[in-house]
């Protein structure tokens, strides 16, 4: 792994280096204490942060992702001459730019939030599963990015795709969930659901969100159910395996892709 | 001297009628202790007379069902305990003007035939119940057909597992004039249950963990409760076939389930519910078949549904209301809506005031698509919060096409109603 390690810390000058970088952070630094200064009770806050973290984090991570890589191409190409396994670039490029997004996202909201104080256990438990999703989004969009640049060769179709699959799990996917409910409305359709939800990563981060925000309107006869999975240890465990799988299958595949793949 | 002895025996005399009157119209104390002379509350009571006083010290009293017929002051010193050892009823109270003060009262038998209780009140006027702590009791007080009584300061605990098996915390059927202060109650059936009371009062109660209601409200016309906590309870509270109920500064909390609400309203009219406070209930205020309500000055944070209002209710008026951070402020059954919403805060308003008058120069519609799309199919509850379902709201608020037209804040407030 040291040739992955070096690769990496490269990555991260290089990264660090770029001003977009710092953009990044800057901006959730900026809107986070914006909404605490301006934006009144802790709670609405941080359900304006939760819209942020489920909407522009999967965005400008698969965006950003997919022209990082079109754009250090040459560079990637110089690595590959050198006598290191094609693996080990692979995972170094890969975590050079999914740990610098997340941790401009972690520092950029987390600074804020203990500069304005988190006072009781329910806000810290709302900040920390934020944070924990907008993690979790990131390397999941900058993995299905990877997957889809490094299949591509063509920048724009490259780019294109990436929007279009950001626009279909953001929106689209949850249109088709209501066109299904309204269609299939006559059957106990509560078990299929958290199932349907399961296979979108932002709907598995946005329930999981809706645990610590609406867990009052989650009580009702059809929100017990999602409660009682969401909630309970096994539906967690599940939850975060299935954000796990949303990580590693377009990661190993897009891994399988590169080390195949004739430059 | 002959003056000398005038005074003497005007003086003996009137010492003579004091101690008379002493005797006589004056009160005497009896002790009950568990060694002394005398050794049950029934043996005192036995020996009394209207207007005596039984001291009972601390120790355990068994003595099954204790009928109190005369109007005495049974007062408990060192927490004596009188246990009904899970048979039947312990204190049944016949007599007016009695007070029952400083007892531990517990082991009421439950039965599905009898409503057993802590202490009975049955048929009387003026007694006073109060410092007294109530356990393990099947119902603890029970008032039918009595007046003008207090009922202050006790403790009420249960440990009810099922509502069949569980009775009412305190229990009132056909009373008048009763106030009921400062009591807590837990674990049991309904925490405090009114039917058919007139002029009742309820003050500063905490009623949490019952298996039902915290407290079941029907019949009672002019009634008043304030101050009061229900927390946890399983159904929240039900106010139902009552008019001119004066609902004010109670706090309702954390009331969860599929069928819990904060303050449940059917059939309610003229009545007032200011200045209480609903946090975390599933759903805050269900108003059904209720006419010419003023809700008023209320905080509803953090409820799933902050209100559902019924379309079969009319002439009611929310005004200067607080609604933060609800899943949904406002839900309703139907396209028409004859109520009135004016000037309440809603987090959920985006709209702006040019003329900064602190009134929003857009109306806000607090039904939102999305929680007609609940109403129709309850599985898309689980698209909560998501972008797409915000899209939506945004279209229908632009042009409503399914939500209520006429439901609508004209004059939202821009900043929180303190």
């Amino acid at each position: 792994m040291d040739g992955t390690a070096k690769i990496l810390k490269f990555e991260l000058q290089d990264v660090l280096r770029s001003k977009w970088m710092i953009l990044y952070a800057l901006f959730f630094l900026l809107l986070t204490e914006g909404l605490f200064r301006f934006g009144g009770n802790q709670s609405k806050v941080i359900l304006s942060l939760m819209n942020i973290v489920l909407i522009i984090i999967p965005l400008v991570s698969i965006v950003f992702g997919t022209m990082y890589l079109y754009h250090s191409r040459e560079f990637i190409e110089l690595l590959l001459s050198q006598p290191i396994e094609r693996k080990k670039i692979f995972w170094g490029v890969y975590s050079g730019l999914a740990i610098p997004l997340s941790a401009g996202f972690v520092l950029g909201v987390s600074i804020p939030s203990l500069m304005y104080g988190i006072h009781t256990s329910q806000e810290a438990g709302m900040m920390g599963m934020l944070i924990v999703a907008g993690v979790f989004l990131t390397f999941i969009f900058v993995a299905l990015s990877f997957s889809i640049s490094i299949r591509y060769e063509d920048r724009l179709k490259g780019l294109g795709l990436s929007i279009l699959l950001w626009f279909f799990f953001a929106i689209m996917y949850d249109g088709i969930v209501l066109i299904l409910i309204y269609t299939f409305g006559d059957y106990p359709l509560e078990k299929a659901m958290i199932g349907v939800s399961l296979l979108n990563p932002i709907d598995i981060a946005r329930t999981l969100l809706l645990l610590q925000f609406d867990i009052s309107a989650l009580m009702g006869y059809t929100g017990a159910v999602f409660h009682k999975f969401f909630a309970g240890w096994t539906g967690m465990i599940i939850s975060v395996v299935f954000l796990m799988l949303w990580v590693g299958i377009p990661l190993f595949s897009g891994q399988r892709i590169f080390n195949r793949k004739d430059f | 001297m002959k003056d000398n002895f005038g005074i003497r025996l005007t003086g003996f005399v009137l010492l003579l009628i004091f101690c008379f009157g002493v005797s006589q119209g004056y009160s005497k104390d009896l002790h009950v202790k568990p060694d002394g002379t005398m050794r049950s509350i029934k043996q005192a009571l036995l020996l009394s007379n209207n207007g005596d006083r039984i001291i009972i010290y601390a120790g355990r009293y068994t003595e099954g069902n204790i009928i109190v017929d005369k109007s005495v002051s049974l007062i408990g010193k060192d927490n004596p305990v009188i246990d009904g050892e899970g048979k039947g009823e312990i204190f049944t109270v016949t007599a007016n003007d009695v007070i029952i003060d400083g007892l531990i009262i517990q082991n009421a038998g439950i039965s599905y035939v009898q409503e057993n209780a802590g202490i009975r009140l049955k048929e009387i006027e003026r007694c006073i119940i109060r410092n007294n702590k109530l356990i393990r009791n099947f119902f603890a007080i029970y008032l039918a057909k009595s007046s003008d009584c207090l009922i202050e300061n006790n403790e009420i605990q249960s440990a009810g597992t099922t509502e069949s098996s569980s009775g009412n915390g305190i229990h009132l059927w056909s009373c008048r004039k009763i106030t009921i202060k400062d009591n807590t109650i837990t674990g049991h059936r309904d925490g405090i249950y009114f039917e058919f009371v007139k002029e009742g009062n309820i003050i500063g109660n905490v009623s949490e963990h019952n298996l039902r209601y915290g407290l079941h409200f029907m019949f009672s016309d002019s009634c008043m409760y304030s101050k009061n906590i229900f927390r946890d309870n399983s159904a929240g509270v039900a106010v139902m076939y009552t008019k001119s109920v004066t609902m004010t500064g109670n706090t309702f909390e954390h009331n969860w389930g599929p069928s819990s609400y904060g303050i449940l309203l059917k059939d309610i009219s003229d009545s007032e519910i200011t200045k209480n406070v609903f946090i975390g209930n599933s759903t805050g205020l269900y108003i059904e078949g209720s006419i010419r309500m003023k809700i008023k000055n209320n905080e509803f944070i953090r409820n799933g549904w902050a209100i559902k209002l019924m379309a079969n209710s009319y002439a009611n008026i929310f005004s200067e209301n607080n609604f933060i951070g609800n899943s949904f402020d406002v839900a309703t059954n139907s396209r028409s809506n004859f109520s009135t919403f004016q000037g309440n805060y809603w987090s959920a308003y985006s709209g702006y005031d040019l003329d900064r008058d602190g009134v929003g120069d857009v109306p806000f519609r607090p039904v939102t698509l999305f929680s007609i799309i609940t109403q129709q199919q309850p599985a898309s509850l689980i698209l909560l919060r998501s972008f797409f379902i915000s899209i939506l709201d945004v279209a229908e608020k632009m042009i409503p096409v399914l939500t209520p037209e006429t439901l609508m804040d004209t004059k939202p407030m821009m900043r929180r109603i303190l």
